[in-house]
């Protein structure tokens, strides 16, 4: 029964791929007439993309990504607000499921002249780093941005409540998170991962249980944010109340992964530079459950600090670095607990990144390298990508992901097995 | 006392300054092209099609509106674009604050990824949204940072030459400009790169006066070496509509202001 169904998911693509062709006038008037009748923006995209293992992995598969996804974007300006409804129809024949899911479906209004308030499913963002986040705590899913999904996918929606206020002297975000969701964190289903309780990397063939964190009231997120610019200058003061985004803790006996109670306090800086961009962002990771320490199956207190800077370095071509510090709290604790054989982490873990982006032949060429290495748990992760806008409606794309490390338990490491290559073509419409 | 010292000096300036009224000054002229072409009224608004050959044949299109205040005639302005398409640019905004006295700041806001990104801005040279117009064609050259010489006055334009005072930091040797007599508006400029060779033109092809103001309704710059060219079409120009410079903030970036999206 998989084969068959496998099959038609992969033929799927091509048939929406080949329907696209001869749609382009058809789309551009299906466009207009929503917008003329019914003030509806309608804008969107069909895509295939496939990713395949360069390796052999004795816990997955070898294909890593075989899917076709339309994506329809909705939004209708009210005159007091303004409706907006994203959402994505994906086949994946990865695991035989078609699925629907929505992104953004929220209503964003103004309750007064310094106020914006956006209420419903949203992705959020904030904070200073590329790629690492400190004081960004809001959902993400890593699993999408390891396989080779666009970069629009690592940010998971929330179902939020967001207002935000705007004096002459600070501005306030706020943000309500009824029920925590979490990240889509690597469980094995799709990528190998590091288990601890076998002392091995697992896939499918393990797939830890979850605590459930879904009751309204005591499962709820917030999140603020303090922000103004000073000339050039942007500053920021973060707070977060809520829980780890990927299930830093363990129950036993019940041998099930949870969420453990987070608070995070930070600040960023952001200014112009020695000709290019630089930041600053800190945060302290109050993990009240580990109880200093002394639980082991709770991830540490810890503090986070990053630098980054970017400059163009030559015609079109941009360099970025970043340089990021995770400070484990309670490190003399930690070790005193850790059961005897299960490797210990480092106190001061260490990453460092690099990004090259260099546009080609009228930017239609995107070449583009994002690096992590860390010199401490000595494992990287290397993400080439090359985007070619063959028109204004079609996009090609390849890239890969690159894992590497001396151990299989370390962050990167863990995931050696998954290193994939990827292809993509989208229409946009 | 400090008054009484002061005014022979202006005397002596006044008197310097007489004789340089006859011809009119390069720096009058160049700064009252300027303000022409990128400082008519407080503020103004267009939306703007960019069609994009290149030297292939193959075209792309850029639609996008653009707001601008200014902070100071002839001084530091803001400016917000918000683009229209191609639909995988589509809702994606970009603020600008030029300055005259330090590198500008830009930044873009992704709302796919809900990102508000700000922008090393060190070259101005590069090319705008894969046409062949720069940043700094859409929001004006700083005019110190070349010598300009009067090359020739005719019965139509001021024709002046400008030379970088930093050759290393542009693609460009010189750049020769004809301004209209007229309005003073930048009609047509010539690039030279540095073995001489004429490479790169902008012409203005057509020209309207919106509410008082001279302004260009379409334009091309051409790449001679490359080949392609790009021609900008300017539509639903409105000039002094009261914008707050509050519009110019990362708030707006994630919403754009309906002065915008209409």
């Amino acid at each position: 029964m998989m084969m068959p169904l496998r099959l038609n998911l992969l033929l799927l693509p091509c048939l929406l791929l080949l329907l696209a062709l001869p749609a382009q006038g058809a789309m551009d008037q299906l466009r207009e007439r929503l917008y003329a009748d019914y003030g509806l923006d309608l804008t969107g995209f069909v895509e295939t993309r496939a990713g395949l293992r360069t390796q052999n992995d004795d816990y997955a598969d070898d294909l890593t990504l075989a899917e076709a996804r339309l994506q329809l974007h909705l939004s209708k300006d009210v005159g007091w607000g303004i409706f907006k409804a994203k959402g994505d129809l994906l086949a994946d024949g990865v695991v035989d499921r078609v699925t629907g899911r929505m992104r953004d479906l929220n209503l964003l209004f103004f309750p007064a002249r310094n106020i914006d308030m956006k209420v419903g499913r949203q992705v959020l963002t904030w904070g200073t780093g590329d790629l690492l986040f400190i004081n960004d705590f809001f959902a993400k899913d890593w699993q999408s941005f390891f396989i080779g999904r666009d970069d629009e996918y690592l940010k998971a929606p929330s179902n939020a409540l967001k207002s935000s206020i705007f004096f002459d002297l600070i501005n306030i975000d706020l943000v309500y998170i009824p029920v925590f969701e979490g990240s889509a964190h690597i469980s094995g289903e799709r990528l190998s991962y590091w288990n601890g309780v076998l002392g091995r990397t697992a896939g499918n063939d393990y797939i830890f249980d979850l605590e459930e964190r879904s009751s309204a009231g005591r499962d709820s997120e917030y999140a603020v944010r303090l922000s103004r610019r000073i000339s050039s200058m942007e500053v920021a003061l973060y707070g977060y109340n809520g829980f780890w985004q990927t299930p830093e803790g363990m129950v036993v006996p019940a041998m099930q992964l949870r969420y453990p109670r987070l608070q995070i306090y930070g600040a960023s800086l952001r200014n112009p530079i020695w000709g290019g961009i630089g930041n600053i962002e800190t945060g302290y990771y109050h993990s009240s459950q580990a109880d200093h320490g002394r639980d082991p199956l709770t991830r540490n207190s810890e503090y986070r600090l990053l630098l980054g800077f970017e400059r163009e370095i030559g015609h079109n071509f941009t360099a970025a670095g970043q340089a990021y510090l995770e400070w484990m709290m309670d490190y003399k604790e930690y070790k005193e607990t850790l059961s005897p054989g299960t490797p210990a982490k480092d106190e001061y873990r260490q990453v460092v990144t690099l990004r090259l982006t260099k546009l080609m032949m009228n930017q239609n060429l995107i070449l583009s390298l994002f690096t992590y290495y860390s010199p401490t748990d000595k494992d990287g992760h290397i993400r080439p990508k090359v985007q070619y806008k063959l028109t204004d409606q079609w996009l090609l794309e390849g890239g890969g992901n690159i894992f590497f490390g001396a151990d299989n338990h370390t962050f990167f490491g863990q995931f050696a097995d998954n290193t994939n290559v990827y292809g993509g073509v989208r229409w946009s419409f | 006392m400090r008054t009484k010292n002061l005014f022979p000096l202006l005397l002596l300036a006044a008197l310097l300054a007489g004789p340089a009224m006859a011809a009119p000054d390069i720096d009058d002229i160049i700064s009252q092209a300027n303000n022409v072409a990128y400082y008519s009224g407080d503020d103004g608004r267009a939306d703007v099609a960019m069609t994009i050959l290149d030297n292939q044949g193959r075209t792309r299109e850029r639609l996008f509106t653009i707001l601008r205040k200014d902070i100071e005639e002839g001084g530091d302005q803001l400016y917000f674009v918000y683009f229209k398409r191609p639909s995988d640019v589509r809702k994606t905004t970009f603020l600008v604050h030029k300055y005259m006295e330090r590198d500008d700041d830009r930044w873009m806001y992704l709302p796919g990824l809900d990102l508000v990104k700000r922008i090393a801005a060190s070259d101005q040279r590069t090319s705008f949204m894969g046409s062949h117009f720069f940043h700094e064609d859409l929001s004006g050259r700083h005019l110190d940072a070349d010598h300009h010489e009067l090359l020739e006055e005719n019965d139509t334009f001021y024709v002046i030459k400008n030379i970088p005072k930093e050759p290393a930091s542009v693609e460009f040797a010189s750049y020769t400009v004809w301004i209209d007599k007229k309005n003073f508006l930048p009609m047509k400029a010539e690039y030279l790169d540095k073995s001489g060779a004429l490479y790169r033109t902008m012409e203005v092809l057509e020209v309207a006066t919106v509410a008082g103001y001279p302004t260009v309704l379409k334009s091309r710059i051409s790449d001679l070496e490359a080949g392609g060219s790009t021609v900008t079409r300017f539509s639903n120009i409105k000039y002094n509509l009261g914008l707050d410079e509050n519009l110019f903030s990362e708030r707006y970036l994630r919403r754009p202001p309906r002065e915008a999206r209409q």
